[in-house]
C-alpha cells in the first residue's frame, strides 16, 4: 500500500499527505455508491489510478472475476475506471476494494453522480455524424470524379443527371443529419442576436445543398453536393477531436477529484455508528472525524482537543487549536486527535455558502469574452455576405440573367464558407491539450488556452500555491545538541505535521530513550527522561510565559523539568523551483503578484525571499475579488494560480486562473487548469504552449485567407466550377491541420 | 451505361454496409477505451484460463 502511495507522488502534495498521515485514513465506504442495475445487480465504478499498461488491466480484471458474485468486471485504460457489476448477496463491495489492494491497485469509489454523461452522447453523437457524413463524402466524390471525368470525355445529359440524382440522395439527408451540430448551433448564436463560426458555415452548406438541389432538378451543368458534404466532414473531424480532449482532460480531472471522494462517519443516538455521503449530511448530526482526515462539514466542536490544518480553506499556514465549543469549517484537516462535532452546516453564513455566494458574483464578470474564432466570424461573415451581395449586383449590372447572377453569388458563398476557419482553432486546441495532458496540466476550460495567452498579469495565492503547505525547521534557538535530540525523540511518536517536519530534520540524530511517552491532544508530546518530565508542544503546555515572539510561523517548545523551555521555530517551505518560476515569469515581461489570507510576516518573508515586490496579506476572499477588479479595471488580464477554498472566488473572478491539483474541490472546479506535481513549472510550460497555440491560430486564420483571396476572384468572376471549389476546400483545411500539428514539433524549455 | 444500374447500387450497398458496421460497432462501446483496446491484444486467452505463475505477470508491469 506504501509503495502504491509513493508511486503517486506526482499526483500532487495534499493528497501524500493525506495518505501519509495513515492508510486507512479517510478511505471511503465504496457501498455508497453503489447503484442498481435493471438486472438487479449491484453495479460500482472505482477509478485505479495506477493502471498503465495490458498486464495491470488483466490483473485488475482477473483479480475481480476470482471473487464470488462477480458478473462483470471491465477496466477502461483511457479514464482508468473499473466497471464491476456483481450479484450482491454473494459479495459486499467493500471486499472488492479489499480484494484490488491485494493485487496492488489502490481504488477508490468514483461517484456516479460525477459521470458526465453529457459529454460521453456529445461524443457518441458527433461520433455517429462522422460516420455519416464518411459515407455520403466518399460515395458522392466517387459520383463526381465520374462526372469531372465525364466533362473531359463526353457524358451524356441523361447520365449526368442520373448522377446528379444519385449524388443528391445521398447527399440530402447526410446533410440533414451530420450538419445538426452546425445547425444547431448557429441558431443559439443567432437567437442570442450573436454571430459564431457556425453561422456562415451553416449558411455556406444549406445554400450550397439547396442550390445543388435546384440545379439538379433543371440539369444544369454545377452542382456542389460534394463540396458541402466533405466541408461537413471535415468540420466533424474537428469538433470531434476538440470534444474528446477536452472530455479526457474532465475524466481526468473527475478521477482527482474522486481520489479525495468523502463519507462521514455519524454516530446515531444509539451510539452506532456509520458512514454517510457527506452531502446527505444534516444539521444537528453527531459525527466522529478521525484523525488525519478532512472535516466533512461545518459544525461545532463536542469532544476532544486537537489541531486544524486550516491552510486549504483560509490559507493560515499556522494550524490553530480547537477545544469544544470552537467552530470547525468543511474541507479543513485534522492532523492531531479525534473529534467529535456536532454539524451545522446548511446555514446560510457558513463559511462555504459564503464563497458560493461570491463565486456566482464573480462569474458574471467572465461571461462577456468572445473566443477568437467567434470575433472573426463577426468581421468575416458580413463581409462574406456583403461580396456576395456586390457579386449578385455586378453581374446583373453586367446583364446577365437573374439565374446567372444567383449561380455566381452563391458560388462566392460556398468557396469563401470557413471550412479551414472552423478548423483553425480547434485542430491546434486539440494538440495543444494533448501536449499539455502529457506535461500533467489539465485544460478544464474550451476557452482557457485562448485567455492564457493573453495574460499579463499573475497573481500568486500564498499557502499551498507558492509554497507547499509543509512546515519546515528553520531555526532550533538556543537548543543544544541534547536538546534537539531529545526534541526529536519526542517529535517521532507524533504525527502532528511541526512534530514530523522536527523529526525529519534530525532523522538520523541518535534519539535518549525515553518512557511513558504519550501525546496530550491539542497540546503536544509529554515523556519521562531520568525522572524528569520532558513537554514539547505549544506555549501554554511547556509553561512558556506570555513572551512575545518575533517570529511569524509556527513553533514548538520543548521543556525539561524547571529549564527555560527552547524555542523551535517553523516556516512553510516555498516550492522547490519556487523562485527560479517567479524571475523566469518576471522576466518574460509578466507583472508577479502575491494575495494572500495568511499574516503579514509571513506573507513579507515569503515575498522577500521570491523577490516579489507587490504583495498584499490577509487578504479576505471579496477583497481577492477587489483586488482583481481593480487590475481589471487598470486594463490587465489576470492569471490567478490558487487552491484554498478561499481562492475560489477569485479563481472565477480573474480573466484566466490555474490550480494545483492539491487544490480544494471547489477550487479545482473552478480553474480552468489544473496541474499536477509538487512544481511550478507547468505554470511557464502551459503559457508557453497557450502562446503557441494563439500563434498557429492566428496563422491558420492567415492560411485560410490566403486561400479565400485566390478563390474569391475566381467565384467573383463565375470561373467556380464543382471542381475549384472541392480542390481549394480540402486543401486549405489540410494545410490548416498540418500547421496545427507543428506545435508538437516545438520544443519548449 | 446500363452497367451503371447494377455498379451503382452495388457501390452504395457496399458503402452502406461499412457504414452500419461503423455504426454498429459505436454502439457496442468499442470505441470508448482506445486505450484498453489497444494493449487487450496482449491478453492471452488461454492464459485467462490457466493463470501463469504470478512472476510473470510482475515482469510484464515494467
Amino acid at each position: 500500500m506504501n509503495e502504491t502511495a509513493a508511486s503517486e507522488a506526482g499526483s500532487g502534495q495534499g493528497t501524500d499527505r493525506e495518505k501519509a498521515a495513515g492508510p486507512k485514513a479517510g478511505r471511503v465506504d465504496p457501498s455508497l455508491f453503489v447503484r442498481k442495475t435493471s438486472e438487479g445487480l449491484a453495479q460500482i465504478d472505482l477509478v485505479v489510478q495506477d493502471m498503465h499498461c495490458a498486464g495491470c488491466l488483466r490483473k485488475v480484471e482477473r483479480g475481480l472475476n476470482e471473487l464470488p458474485g462477480v458478473e462483470y468486471a471491465r477496466a477502461n485504460l483511457s479514464t482508468k475506471r473499473v466497471a464491476v457489476r456483481w450479484q450482491p448477496a454473494q459479495l459486499k463491495p467493500a471486499d472488492i476494494v479489499e480484494k484490488l489492494a491485494d493485487t496492488g491497485f489502490e481504488a477508490v469509489p468514483f461517484d456516479p453522480k460525477l459521470l458526465s454523461a453529457l459529454d460521453e452522447t456529445e461524443e457518441r453523437r458527433l461520433l455517429r455524424a462522422l460516420g455519416v457524413a464518411g459515407f455520403a463524402a466518399a460515395n458522392v466524390m466517387l459520383i463526381s470524379v465520374g462526372v469531372w471525368a465525364g466533362l473531359a470525355s463526353d457524358m451524356e445529359l441523361s447520365t449526368r443527371a442520373f448522377f446528379y440524382w444519385i449524388s443528391a440522395l445521398i447527399a440530402l439527408p447526410a446533410i440533414a443529419y451530420a450538419g445538426q451540430p452546425f445547425f444547431r448551433s448557429a441558431l443559439r448564436a443567432l437567437r442570442a442576436r450573436t454571430m459564431n463560426m457556425d453561422v456562415p458555415i451553416s449558411l455556406a452548406v444549406l445554400l450550397a445543398t439547396g442550390m445543388s438541389l435546384i440545379q439538379t432538378i433543371v440539369n444544369a451543368s454545377h452542382v456542389y453536393f460534394d463540396a458541402s458534404v466533405t466541408l461537413l466532414f471535415f468540420l466533424l473531424i474537428g469538433r470531434y477531436l476538440d470534444v474528446q480532449a477536452r472530455a479526457k482532460a474532465c475524466s481526468a480531472a473527475q478521477n482527482l477529484l474522486g481520489l479525495r471522494a468523502m463519507a462521514a462517519t455519524v454516530i446515531g443516538p444509539d451510539g452506532t455508528q456509520h458512514s454517510v455521503p457527506v452531502e446527505n449530511l444534516e444539521p444537528g448530526m453527531k459525527v466522529s472525524v478521525a484523525s488525519g482526515t478532512r472535516i466533512p462539514a461545518d459544525g461545532e466542536v463536542l469532544t476532544g482537543r486537537a489541531d486544524i490544518d486550516t491552510s486549504l480553506v483560509t490559507g493560515e499556514s499556522v494550524p490553530t487549536a480547537v477545544a469544544p465549543g470552537s467552530k470547525v469549517f468543511a474541507g479543513t484537516l485534522n492532523i492531531s486527535a479525534p473529534l467529535t462535532l456536532r454539524v451545522t452546516k446548511r446555514d446560510d453564513d457558513s463559511l462555504l455558502a459564503e464563497i458560493v455566494r461570491l463565486m456566482e458574483s464573480a462569474e458574471q464578470g467572465r461571461a462577456g469574452y468572445v473566443r477568437l474564432a467567434d470575433r472573426a466570424a463577426r468581421i468575416y461573415a458580413p463581409a462574406v455576405h456583403i461580396l456576395a451581395a456586390a457579386t449578385l449586383a455586378l453581374w446583373f449590372a453586367l446583364g446577365a440573367g437573374w439565374e446567372t447572377a444567383f449561380t455566381h453569388a452563391i458560388a462566392v458563398l460556398i468557396v469563401t464558407c470557413p471550412c479551414a476557419l472552423g478548423l483553425a482553432v480547434p485542430v491546434v486546441q486539440v494538440v495543444a491539450t494533448g501536449r499539455l495532458l502529457k506535461h500533467g496540466v489539465l485544460v478544464k476550460a474550451s476557452d482557457g488556452l485562448e485567455k492564457l495567452a493573453d495574460a499579463d498579469t499573475i497573481v500568486f495565492d500564498k499557502t499551498g500555491t507558492l509554497t507547499l503547505g509543509e512546515p519546515e525547521l528553520v531555526s532550533s534557538g538556543e537548543a543544544g545538541p541534547a536538546e534537539i535530540a531529545l526534541a526529536v525523540a519526542l517529535a517521532r511518536q507524533s504525527r502532528h505535521p511541526l512534530a514530523r517536519a522536527l523529526a525529519a530534520h534530525g532523522a538520523d540524530i541518535a534519539a535518549p530513550a525515553l518512557s511513558d511517552i504519550h501525546e496530550v491532544p491539542g497540546m503536544g508530546m509529554e515523556a519521562v527522561l531520568d525522572g524528569e518530565t520532558v513537554r514539547l508542544g505549544n506555549r501554554n503546555f511547556t509553561g512558556t510565559a506570555g513572551e512575545a515572539s518575533s517570529h511569524a510561523g509556527p513553533e514548538l517548545w520543548l521543556a525539561k523539568g524547571r529549564e527555560t523551555p527552547r524555542q523551535f521555530r517553523f516556516a512553510d517551505r516555498a516550492r522547490s523551483d519556487a523562485a527560479e518560476t517567479i524571475d523566469r515569469l518576471t522576466r518574460e515581461g509578466f507583472a508577479i503578484e502575491l494575495l494572500s489570507g495568511d499574516r503579514e510576516e509571513v506573507v513579507r518573508e515569503l515575498a522577500d525571499k521570491l523577490n516579489i515586490a507587490d504583495w498584499r496579506a490577509e487578504a479576505r476572499p471579496d477583497e481577492k475579488i477587489a483586488r482583481l477588479e481593480e487590475l481589471r479595471a487598470q486594463g490587465r488580464k489576470v492569471l490567478m494560480v490558487g487552491d484554498g477554498l478561499n481562492d475560489a472566488p477569485a479563481l472565477r473572478a480573474a480573466h484566466v486562473s490555474m490550480s494545483p491539483s492539491s487544490a480544494a474541490d471547489v477550487s479545482q472546479t473552478a480553474a480552468d487548469f489544473i496541474f499536477q506535481g509538487a512544481d511550478l513549472k507547468p505554470i511557464v510550460e502551459t503559457i508557453r504552449i497557450a502562446r503557441g497555440a494563439r500563434r498557429l491560430v492566428v496563422q491558420n486564420f492567415g492560411l485560410a485567407l490566403v486561400y479565400n483571396a485566390i478563390a474569391v476572384p475566381l467565384a467573383v468572376a463565375g470561373y467556380v466550377t464543382p471542381l475549384i471549389a472541392a480542390i481549394a476546400m480540402s486543401s486549405s483545411s489540410i494545410t490548416v491541420t498540418l500547421n496545427a500539428v507543428r506545435l508538437n514539433w516545438r520544443r519548449i524549455d | 451505361m446500363a452497367v451503371l444500374i447494377y455498379l451503382v447500387p452495388a457501390a452504395l450497398i457496399l458503402g452502406g454496409l461499412g457504414l452500419a458496421a461503423f455504426l454498429w460497432s459505436l454502439k457496442s462501446g468499442q470505441y470508448d477505451d482506445m486505450e484498453g483496446a489497444a494493449q487487450r491484444i496482449l491478453f492471452d486467452d488461454d492464459e485467462m484460463e490457466n493463470p501463469p505463475p504470478p512472476k510473470r505477470d510482475a515482469e510484464k508491469k515494467d
